[in-house]
């Protein structure tokens, strides 16, 4: 099973439920953290040494003797990540979406392709969690290829995987959530975390993925979430209170189920929801 | 040689564009005959990105020897050096001004950008 | 000379808009800018009143002309993203579609199609808005769902703002910033006057906040950070604000936890204009920043 946690709003809890989930199990599980621009899952879990691995996108590359200044590679590219003024073709690697265009329209086939770094995928363990993390390189604007590389690095026969998403709606969480067999959407009794909460529905609709709700920081605001689910009939998971001793305990690292262990039922029972709301 | 101001007008009196990468037009006056044309530039004012690099290869293209502009960024500064193109700052209110500082040897070349770039 | 303040965070949920919202009440005339156009909610607490909607196309996508459509599989086997899906019909055979929510857009297959089957229409990603505040004018959008967040409508909406600060003369633009370090967040600090990136007193704020630090440092944008929620743990607030400062950013200041956070949203105001304890606290961080020309 795929299990995404997302939320339209950021700092609703996304990586809280995700790690928390991933302890409370006994079973083998693999935490995918796809929040490649702040990745924070492993700050929470207590990991042996990582193994690190370079991820690239291939990005074109002009043999000069070859080239004649045509211009059809810059003519093709939708994204202007190769200009051709007459001379050898200059590359804007950080424009460059990796899609091959450039060096199938050359005349010439002057263009071949290198790999460009764009960020790493780490991979460590506890116990039963094999934690993948993918980490943007600072200053790389696209988020989704290397997304994609953290996905394709499941690791192999394990039964459960949690992706904890990106905050928002657009195409990193899209890449991310792409594949799921169900999502827990997260957000707060707020207007902005209903708000946001709204879009993120849409989204999930849109690609016809199952959901629920998992409010955190219940009684902090008001009861327009509640009403939205109600209304729209869509399943509420879990409530996780608005206790100051979960904010203290998360300001620390520590995991909710080890540093206030009666909060290891809400988890377990996450699970259960989501497992019953999967079989009907 | 050839020397490209931006511009959003249509001759010597329009304004001088601050911008090089999204700029309406550009006037390429010829130095050598004193004669100019007012070339396009509109479908790189709603490009989705690196309106800058298109600018650049399109007063390469026309085979310009030297810009004139209020700013210009740092990837049609990488396109324009790689051509062998100068590049000079003006903040000019015409044309005409910015071709007169020109001649009278007023304006510096740009070693680089003077301004960020807009986004990825 | 416009100054432009941009506020962002790196991490989410640290109250950005909050603090936007409440800068845009103390400043002295200012346009207001929401760049967090994935999920926008300065509006929730500003009320805008919507003047002006543009339509806002960016970039295209592959749209496969099912009758003309031969089954060959170029596409799908030039394809970089995965977006070219089978659709086996039973009466006309193997068929593929592009499923839009993948397709990024580059035209490969357009061009290689053997039947020029694909046409390339631009996409409809969503709409910006000029509006009217009590603050002043506010620049606005909504991305439509799954669109792409390339930076381009971001930069759009601050392109508008700063055409309305100079055409009415205002000093100041305020812009509420998107989460994370990607294009969006590119996009809306790019050319700003100054950066403050508002964190919390956690691992993740202080993880976060490291990473975020160093994209203002590639970009060459002074920085100043505040701490809000800082009384969650204070031994994390001082480790915070020392090496935010090695860093060479300046301190703005701290906030305390303050339910007022969420009850100036409930009641759709700014925090400021609530009689809460941390409002002293915002307006010390407001006149540090220094962004507001007398």
């Amino acid at each position: 099973m795929i299990l995404a946690i997302a939320s339209g709003k950021g700092g609703t809890g996304k990586t809280t439920v995700a790690v928390n989930l991933a302890r409370v199990t006994g079973f083998t599980v693999g935490l995918m953290d796809c929040d490649v621009e702040e990745p924070n899952a492993h700050l929470f879990l207590k990991t042996g040494p990582a193994s690190q691995e370079i991820v690239g996108i291939p990005i074109p590359q002009v043999d000069e003797t070859l080239c004649n200044g045509c211009g059809d590679c810059s003519r093709f590219c939708r994204f202007h990540a190769i200009a051709s003024f007459g001379g050898k073709p200059l590359i804007f690697s950080e424009l460059c979406h990796g899609c091959g265009g450039c060096a199938r329209v050359c005349p010439r086939l002057a263009i071949s392709e290198a790999n460009h770094r764009i960020g790493v995928v780490e991979t460590a363990q506890m116990e039963n969690i094999t934690l993948v993390q993918g980490r943007l390189d600072v200053g790389v604007a696209m988020a989704p290829p290397l997304i994609r590389a953290v996905k394709a690095r499941l690791p192999k026969g394990v039964p459960t995987v949690i992706l904890d998403a990106p905050p928002g709606t657009s195409c990193p969480v899209i890449a991310t959530l792409q594949g799921a067999d169900f999502v827990a959407l997260v957000t707060e009794p707020t207007p902005f975390g209903l708000h946001d909460l709204e879009l993120a529905v849409d989204m999930v609709r849109e690609l016809r993925l199952p959901f629920g709700v998992v409010v955190n920081r219940a009684g902090s605001g008001d009861d327009r979430v509640h009403a939205y689910c109600n209304e729209k009939n869509i399943p509420l998971l879990l409530e996780i209170p608005d206790d100051r001793r979960i904010a203290e305990a998360y300001s620390r690292g520590e995991l909710i189920v080890e540093a206030l262990p009666g909060y290891r039922c809400h988890f377990e029972k996450l699970w259960n929801s989501i497992g019953e709301l999967i079989t009907t | 040689m050839k020397i490209a101001f931006s511009t959003s007008g249509d001759d010597l009196n329009a304004a001088l564009d601050s911008r090089f990468g999204r700029a309406p037009k550009f006037l390429v006056y010829d130095l050598d005959n004193g004669t100019f044309a007012v070339v396009d530039n509109r479908q790189n004012l709603d490009a989705a990105q690196g309106a800058g690099i298109q600018s650049a290869e399109t007063v390469a293209r026309l085979g310009v020897g030297a810009i004139v502009t209020g700013h210009c960024g740092p990837k049609a500064f990488r396109v324009l050096k790689a051509a062998g193109i100068k590049v000079y700052n003006s903040n000019a209110a015409t044309v005409t001004e910015a071709l007169e500082h020109f001649k009278a040897g007023k304006l510096v070349e740009a070693g680089s950008a003077d301004v960020e770039g807009h986004w990825a | 000379m416009i100054n432009e303040l941009v506020v962002i965070s790196g991490k989410g949920g640290t109250g950005k808009t909050s603090l936007a919202a409440s800068f845009a009440v103390l400043a002295k005339g200012s346009v207001i800018v929401d760049c967090d156009v994935d999920a926008a909610d300065l509006h929730l607490v500003l009320s805008p009143q919507v003047k002006e909607r543009h339509d806002f196309y960016s970039g295209h996508e592959a749209v496969i002309r099912q009758p003309d459509c031969s089954g060959c599989g170029t596409c799908l086997e030039y394809c970089r993203f995965a977006a070219v899906k089978l659709k086996t019909e039973d009466d006309t055979g193997i068929k593929y579609v592009i499923d839009p929510l993948a397709c990024e857009g580059c035209g490969v297959c357009v061009r290689f199609c053997p039947v020029k089957a694909i046409d390339f229409p631009e996409k409809f990603c969503g709409a910006w808005m000029i509006s009217e505040t009590r603050c002043g004018p506010m620049v606005h959008a909504k991305l439509g769902i799954a669109a792409e967040n390339s930076g381009k409508l971001v930069f759009t909406v601050r392109r508008e703002a700063r055409r309305l600060a100079e055409e009415r003369k205002l000093p100041l633009i305020i812009v509420d910033g998107p989460p994370g370090i990607g294009c969006p967040v590119i996009a809306s600090l790019t050319g700003a006057t100054l950066v403050l990136i508002v964190t919390e007193p956690t691992v993740s704020g202080e993880h976060d906040l490291k990473r975020v630090l160093a994209l203002t440092q590639h970009f060459g944008i002074p920085a100043a950070v505040c701490v809000n929620k800082w009384d969650i743990n204070p031994g994390m607030t001082e480790k915070i604000e020392e090496k935010a400062r090695q860093e060479g950013a300046q301190i703005a200041g701290r906030i305390r936890y303050d339910s007022a956070f969420t009850r100036a949203q409930i009641e759709e105001r700014a925090v400021v204009e609530t009689k809460a304890a941390c409002v002293k606290e915002i307006k010390q961080i407001w006149d540090r920043l220094g962004v507001q020309k007398v």
